[in-house]
């Protein structure tokens, strides 16, 4: 579904990445964990074609999308939740989901809505409040509420579970696997590598700008070195 | 209490030392001695008595706080007070009503000074609400929202000397042309943002004004463009035979119409015509704000809002980020050429003086005076600041404290603006 190869991305002079070659299968959990400061950020902010990779391809169901700009990427079937949520605070929830349906006709909105509120039943309540009065938790629920209303075919998550409680961490990796049972293709980056590698079905793990290792889930989970470095011995 | 006491001496004091270079009082050698000169005895006391009541304020203030506290109006109070939903929203109506009749009937019962300062109000309403597209909604600080006000004006005013063409004709066509220009100065500088972004359309705001300045061959230069005709009104005429009569208010006919008290056969009066361009302000007023709330309500406004509250979100979502914006410095620049051709219909006269910074400044007061995003703060701040230029005239060169200490006190009691943007549509359910 989505086929990165041999991506290089420049910050001015600097490389962030040095050739980085994944894919996703339909249907899939795939998790990307890494270090801070090891390029997660930078690989999914790629794929949405900001900034844009000097080097290497991008395809998209078969379509290759480096070439396209970032509103065109984002309208073609994949969403993405940006690290830090990023809900707009001063619109009401509400208004946050209209913009996230920006380009649907009325009745795919409605569809969307409800689909949203029956994934997450407590921004039904909270339809009229401001974005950024709302708990952690709720935001980040709100950011995926958003995300998911143009019906992605690709769902890009970027860290959500920075900054949550455990049992609302616990929440939302439920509400991924739900969406995931739904048919939609899930990229997950992650710094919890834990939840992350037990929710993914594949694994990679990125270091310094390249890709070190790829496997299960669960075999990257038992995997000594993974264990060392991410999961605390 | 005794701590005080140095304290109020010391505001005491300051407030002497700052009505000197204020008030432009002047210390000056007199043999050995130091003379106060620029001021008679009466200014020297009213320092002294300003310099009184600031010690003993500072003195009292806990007292005075507390006084205003136990004689405070209970709003909480008020509020349970008022009548329900329905009957709150039949009352608005009313006052509403009440309203339009108003601005309908009571020019013609003032002097002819009101309706004149009132049509300035509605163009500056008209500026504000423009602006507060740019600015409020947007979050794109420009500070030279004054060029495209000129473009109107200026547009109207070579049209009609030129080709001879009507207010109404000029009207569509300086609102155009004001669009483009906005389109046109997006291109370059939509990328920017914030202070870079306001200086530049600060520079741009220059450069129109300089070049209308210096333009001399077309726009007369400094000496301006006079003999601007006022608009007319047209008039279904039946009979004798079907056709179509532009009425206008002045003793002659100067636009090809005919004049209107000729017309009906009425004696000339003076102040029809800046009642007429009133009721006409108003109405092209009416109609920005019907537009603009439109606007709002529909996507693109709320793309612009989401564009001021987070950038990168909104091309997380796939919107076109230098779309929304040009769209948003369009609109604004269009109706800042509305009012343009207005302002320039009701002054008969312009130069490149009506279209200095401080313009851009003063509608950019009125922005954030009103509270950024709301409509009906802005309106009130039009009126507001329109009303504090034009009754200080005689106070010209206090007009500029009298401003800044508004300014200073609405940051302090009112940081939001007059009337804060409130979210549509938010209703507490009683239990």
């Amino acid at each position: 579904m989505l086929n990165l190869k041999n991506i290089h991305t420049h910050y001015g002079k600097i490389e962030a990445l040095h050739g980085v070659s994944l894919n996703v299968a339909q249907g899939e959990i795939v998790s990307l964990i890494g270090a801070n400061g090891a390029g997660k950020t930078t690989l999914l902010m790629t794929i949405c074609g900001d900034p844009i990779a000097s080097e290497g391809s991008i395809e998209f169901l078969g379509e290759p999308i480096n070439e396209k700009s970032t509103s065109e990427i984002m309208r073609s079937g994949i969403s993405i939740v940006p690290e830090g949520r990023r809900i707009f605070p001063g619109l009401t929830v509400e208004e946050n989901l209209q913009m996230g349906g920006f380009f649907m006709s009325k009745e795919d909105y409605q569809k969307g809505t409800e689909h949203v509120f029956s994934l997450f039943p407590r921004l039904k309540e909270r339809i009229n409040q401001r974005g950024g009065t709302m708990s952690g938790g709720e935001q980040q629920m709100l950011a995926i509420a958003r995300a998911m209303m143009s019906t992605p075919k690709l769902l890009l998550l970027d860290e959500p579970s920075l900054g949550l409680a455990p049992i609302i961490i616990n929440q939302i990796f439920d509400i991924i696997a739900q969406l995931r049972d739904e048919g939609v293709t899930i990229f997950l980056v992650e710094q919890n590598a834990n939840q992350a590698l037990r929710l993914a079905d594949r694994g990679y793990v990125l270091e310094n700008g390249l890709l070190v290792m790829e496997d299960s889930g669960d075999n990257l989970l038992a995997n000594d070195d993974v264990r060392k470095a991410y999961l605390g011995g | 209490m005794s701590k005080k006491v140095p304290f109020a001496l010391f505001c005491a004091g300051l407030t002497v030392i700052l009505a000197f270079p204020i008030l432009g009082l002047n210390l000056e050698h007199k043999g050995t001695s130091l003379v106060v000169t620029g001021a008679d005895n009466w200014t020297l006391i009213g320092v002294l008595v300003a310099a009184l009541i600031v010690f003993v304020t500072q003195l009292l203030k806990s007292q005075i706080k507390a006084t205003y506290q136990a004689v405070k109006p209970n709003f909480g109070g008020l509020i349970q007070r008022l009548p329900g939903e329905d009957k709150r929203k039949l009352i608005s109506k009313l006052v509403l009503i009440a309203l339009i009749i108003a601005a309908l009937v009571l020019p013609f019962f003032t002097s002819r000074q009101w309706p004149d300062i009132a049509t300035l109000v509605l163009i500056y309403v008209i500026l504000g609400l423009g602006l507060n597209v740019v600015v409020g909604l947007a979050g794109l600080l420009d500070l030279g929202y004054v060029a495209f006000y000129a473009v109107g004006a200026y547009s109207y005013a070579l049209l009609s000397q030129y080709f001879g063409w009507s207010f109404w004709a000029c009207l569509p066509i300086g609102t155009l042309l004001a669009a483009t220009f906005g389109l046109l100065l997006g291109f370059p500088v939509l990328r920017l943002r914030g202070d870079y972004l306001a200086i530049v359309t600060l520079g741009f705001g220059e450069i129109i004004r300089i070049l209308l300045n210096n333009f001399t061959s077309i726009t007369g230069g400094p000496n301006g463009i006079g003999n601007i005709p006022k608009p007319s009104l047209p008039f279904i005429q039946f009979e004798p035979n079907f056709e179509i009569v532009w009425l206008e208010f002045g003793r002659r006919a100067t636009d090809g119409g005919v004049p209107f008290h000729k017309f009906f056969d009425l004696p000339y009066d003076s102040s029809l015509k800046v009642i007429v361009l009133y009721l006409i302000a108003l109405a092209l007023a009416v109609i920005t704000i019907l537009i603009i709330q439109r606007l709002i309500r529909m996507p693109v406004g709320r793309a612009w809002e989401a564009l001021r509250e987070d950038e990168i979100a909104c091309r997380s979502l796939g919107l076109n980020r230098t779309a929304i914006k040009l769209s948003a410095f369009t609109i604004g620049a269009s109706f800042a050429g509305f009012a343009g051709s207005l302002f320039a219909a009701r002054q008969g006269f312009i130069n490149p003086e009506s279209f200095i910074f401080w313009e851009s400044v003063i509608i950019l007061a009125i922005v954030v005076l009103g509270g950024m995003g709301s409509q009906i703060g802005v309106m009130i701040a039009a009126a507001i600041v329109v009303l504090l230029q034009e009754l200080t005239a005689e106070f010209d060169e206090y007009r500029l404290l009298a401003f800044g200490a508004i300014m200073v006190l609405m940051m302090i009691w009112k940081p939001q603006g007059l009337l804060p943007m409130k979210r549509p549509h938010i209703k507490l359910k009683q239990e």
